[in-house]
């Protein structure tokens, strides 16, 4: 069999005068277990692999894909995407990613311990977890507990000179959880993630589980107000993951971002720095190159409250009269490259959660949001999301609450935050967790 | 796509270790797509996915491959991962005799896009960004994207079951951006049908853009949306979500067997307010969610979920269906054939009461007025939703009046069915949908007459 790099060499080596040619070869593999009652509901053992070409003329781009790597399917994918140039509209900025100097900083993203870890040992994290999970509280019944392991290969290729390949392979376990009193029933999760299963907690992930659907037990619709919002590091992660879009150089350059011309500005609290670092390896998203085959690399969005700079790929960082920041970020083989963060890290505070709230007068303490997707606008800023929690009342936690909506604007928000905690928590997510209070917010309920 | 003989073999391979039974799913999509931004055709793009899933069920427990290799060398290679995957044991052989199975004929394509040339699908883009330009002097951005795909399916099984399909589908949204004195607004439509490219032919799609623009422009001078709670009028055709999120996802026979639905075990009782009737159709002729057979070879069907608000049925897929002893409702759906099929939806919606939309208005003091909704949410064990409203108007009087800003609404499922106090007479279907479950995305459609929600909590900042 090939290698994924002599494929994408291969296609590259093709490229007619004038072409710009880049091939991006991937293959990928993941298992899904799923456990019920102590038995394994499903078994999922999937492998994929396939090709995208890119291919830019006379600063037209046509591009195409095909879900395998058979050689005539690759010979019709070139076809295609030279044929789709033809009606892409002349860019003065279209362009592939060069080398740039940087040096790939390099990163331990394979483990060989987990791919070649047994079934019977996948089966079994999953069933120990929900036994786990019910050791705790009676009311607690498990939905779905849960294993899965992915890896990726890829290797990408173009006529500018980058030539890159990698490969990486992660796991984790999930489980969800309800808890019932009386006609009442609330629901749970937990989580725990890791390049091999000895970086799991499942105890804390079960414990987790257990905790966030009974603690919501008895809650109430609480009445509408403004009020300080302390944001648990979930939550507070999935928040930068909205902010992250409004310092998107593509959303910049085309108009879509509220920071626009605002470099320079104070946009957030003082305490608010911003970083994005792909090369810190405790992030979960840590990664050695881009989706163009860049250097990943750290860069300072926010500092200080001041808005540094924002993220690029090749063509927003051109078109924006500046360079790559090695940000482009690709979704898989069926699609070309787009901007964004890729692993964002606030600067932490010096105060754990507990104390921060025993500042807070009148409050809630979000621990989990829901509709983020609908009712959050990063272009007008409106921000207004369904969430639960517990109220805090003079620095003391109080009963559980839920069926209600936090709202602002992104603008305030980041100028509102008041204090970030020390307890940097890293998620399965493009950011990390921390804990976030923000002075002012509305609370919608009954 | 693979030869009867190839299926029954494979078949026979999957349930050789005594597993009751085996499906293969085939699979083989090509698509096209286009996007416009900025004034540029920046791409088009494409796509080929072809492929077959292999399940085996052996008690209650499901094994699942797939692969890319449709010979039957890789389909048999399939076949065994999935067997073992669903545990080994017990032994016999077993013959498979495959019959073939009709679907529901929704519709007749005339023109397959694949037939369609580029330059034609790309013009369209460019209508588009002409019209939403246009619109006025405050739009400053505009992307549109172009979409169409050929779908064909096959679907065998152990029970004898042989079916096939073609899904042909097209979709354009567009999106707008509008800049004023208080910052920036946005405007969003879309068209999506199960049908050929002639779908183009029937649909004003400068109007179209231009109703995208006007939602953005109408924001510029929107006031912050209210906070708290209070009646909500839902327009013809854009509130199906509410159905959707609120009830049509606790109505999924895998939610409900696991008792993590709020209405498990609730069939035969009063659910929503007697106004309300409630249908899951995947026959509609061209809507967006509309299949022949769903992904496990079953013919679509018009389920009635909720009759005069009561609790009628779930849907069902096969895996639910054959626990409880009883038929599929063609609602086992999967996004392709590297995933599991569960009990999905197809078109959700509530049929017509008899008012008239403008006599709801007028019956409402003070509220808001909602004619567009965005994406939505919801927790099916608690029933407590979220959904985006888009474009909000405030009701005083008995009169629509300021713009409002964007925002979430957040209801309980339950609560809100049964607090529908007024239902139109204008029925109308929405914006096509892809609907989130277990990571997999699935397309559907909504739709509804003009009704108002007694109360629900606007989740805005105006105090």
């Amino acid at each position: 069999m090939s290698s994924l790099q002599d494929i994408a060499d291969r296609v590259i080596a093709q490229a007619k005068p004038g072409e710009h040619v880049e091939a991006f070869v991937s293959r990928d593999g993941q298992t899904d277990v799923r456990v019920f009652e102590g038995e394994v509901e499903h078994f999922v053992s999937a492998q994929s692999e396939g090709i995208g070409i890119r291919v830019i003329r006379d600063g037209r781009t046509g591009f195409a894909y095909a879900g395998t790597l058979d050689q005539a399917a690759i010979a019709e994918v070139l076809a295609e995407a030279r044929d789709n140039v033809e009606f892409g509209t002349p860019d003065e900025w279209a362009g592939l990613a060069a080398p740039d100097g940087v040096d790939v900083v390099q990163q331990v993203l394979w483990n060989d311990q987990l791919a070649s870890l047994a079934t019977e040992r996948k089966i079994e994290l999953a069933k120990e977890l929900e036994r786990l999970t019910l050791g705790f509280d009676a009311r607690v019944r498990v939905d779905d507990s849960n294993y899965s392991d992915a890896f990726v290969e890829s290797a990408v290729a173009n006529t500018s000179g980058i030539r890159r390949s990698g490969r990486e392979n992660g796991c984790y376990v999930s489980v969800g959880t309800l808890a019932d009193d009386g006609d009442e029933t609330q629901t749970g999760f937990g989580f725990s993630v890791g390049r091999s299963p000895d970086e799991f907690d499942l105890a804390k992930a079960a414990r987790e589980a257990s905790d966030r659907a009974t603690r919501l037990l008895g809650a109430v619709k609480p009445s509408s107000k403004r009020l300080t919002v302390v944001l648990d590091p979930y939550v507070a992660a999935q928040f930068l993951g909205i902010v992250s879009s409004t310092l998107n150089g593509e959303a910049v350059i085309k108009g879509r971002s509220l920071f626009k011309d605002r470099v320079g500005e104070q946009v957030a609290s003082p305490l608010f720095t911003l970083v994005d670092d792909p090369t810190n390896p405790s992030a979960y998203s840590a990664t050695d190159i881009d989706g163009e085959g860049l250097a990943a690399r750290r860069n300072v969005l926010i500092d200080g409250g001041v808005l540094h700079g924002f993220v690029h790929s090749s063509y927003s960082g051109r078109r924006a009269g500046t360079t790559s920041t090695g940000n482009a970020v690709r979704g898989g083989f069926k699609s070309t490259p787009g901007v964004g963060c890729l692993a964002m890290q606030l600067q932490p505070g010096a105060r754990m959660q507990a104390d921060l709230i025993a500042d807070v007068s009148d409050g809630v303490l979000i621990e989990s949001v829901s509709g983020m997707h609908s009712g959050v606008n990063p272009i007008s800023g409106d921000f207004s999301t369904g969430a639960s929690g517990r109220l805090i009342s003079n620095g003391q936690i109080g009963g559980p609450v839920r069926e209600f909506t936090i709202a602002s604007t992104l603008q305030k928000m980041l100028l509102d935050v008041i204090e970030i905690g020390n307890d940097v928590d890293w998620l399965p997510m493009r950011a990390a967790g921390v804990t976030i209070v923000i002075a002012d917010m509305t609370m919608s309920g009954a | 796509m693979i030869e009867q003989g190839v299926l029954e073999r494979v078949l026979g391979l999957a349930v050789r270790g005594g597993a009751e039974f085996a499906e293969v799913f085939a699979e083989d999509k090509r698509s096209t797509s286009a996007s416009l931004d900025d004034g540029r055709v920046e791409q088009v793009t494409s796509g080929r996915d072809r492929g077959a899933g292999i399940r085996v069920v052996r008690g209650d427990t499901t094994g699942f491959a797939h692969t890319a290799d449709l010979t039957e060398t890789g389909l048999c290679a399939a076949a065994e991962a999935a067997a073992s995957a669903a545990s080994q044991g017990g032994g016999g052989v077993r013959t498979i005799a495959l019959t073939s199975r009709a679907g529901t004929k929704v519709n007749t394509v005339e023109r397959y896009p694949d037939e369609v040339s580029k330059s034609t699908k790309v013009e369209l883009l460019k209508r588009v960004d002409d019209a939403a330009r246009s619109a006025g002097a405050s739009i400053v951005q505009v992307s549109a994207g172009y979409g169409d795909s050929r779908r064909r399916i096959l679907v065998a099984n152990t029970d004898g079951v042989l079916a096939t399909d073609e899904q042909v589908r097209g979709l354009m949204r567009i999106s707008v951006v509008a800049s004023g004195d208080a910052g920036m607004q946005t405007g969003f439509q879309s068209v999506g049908q199960t049908v050929g490219f002639e779908m183009f032919d029937n649909i004003d799609i400068e109007e179209l853009a231009r109703d995208a623009a006007r939602q953005a422009m109408v924001k510029l001078g929107a006031r912050p949306a209210p906070s708290g709670s209070m009646p909500v009028v839902i327009k013809q055709g854009s509130g199906g979500v509410l159905f959707h999120e609120a009830c049509g996802h606790g109505l999924e026979a895998d939610l409900v067997s696991k008792n993590s639905s709020v209405y498990a075990g609730k069939t035969g009782e009063l659910v929503a307010s007697p106004l309300v009737t409630l249908v899951d159709d995947g026959t509609m002729s061209t809507e967006w969610g509309t299949i022949g057979i769903d992904d496990e070879g079953h013919p679509s069907a018009y389920n009635v979920l909720i009759r005069d608000g009561i609790l009628t049925d779930y849907m069902w897929d096969y895996l639910r269906a054959r626990k409880e002893g009883r038929a599929q409702s063609g609602n086992g759906r999967r996004q392709s054939y590297m995933h599991l099929p569960m009990v999905r939806m197809t078109n959700t919606y509530v049929l017509n009461g008899t008012e008239e939309p403008d006599d709801i208005i007028r019956a409402t003091d003070h509220g808001v007025y909602i004619a567009k909704l965005g994406g939505g949410s919801v927790n099916t064990a608690t029933g407590d939703f979220v959904f985006g409203m888009t474009e909000a108007y405030l009701i005083e009087g008995g009169e629509i009046t300021e713009p409002l800003r964007e925002g979430n609404l957040i209801g309980n499922g339950p609560q809100v069915l049964r607090d529908i106090d007024l239902l139109g007479n204008d029925f109308a279907m929405g914006n096509p949908g892809t609907c989130g479950k277990d990571g997999q995305g699935v397309p559907v459609g909504d739709g509804q007459p003009t009704l108002r929600v007694k109360a629900l909590t606007i989740g805005g900042t105006a105090t």
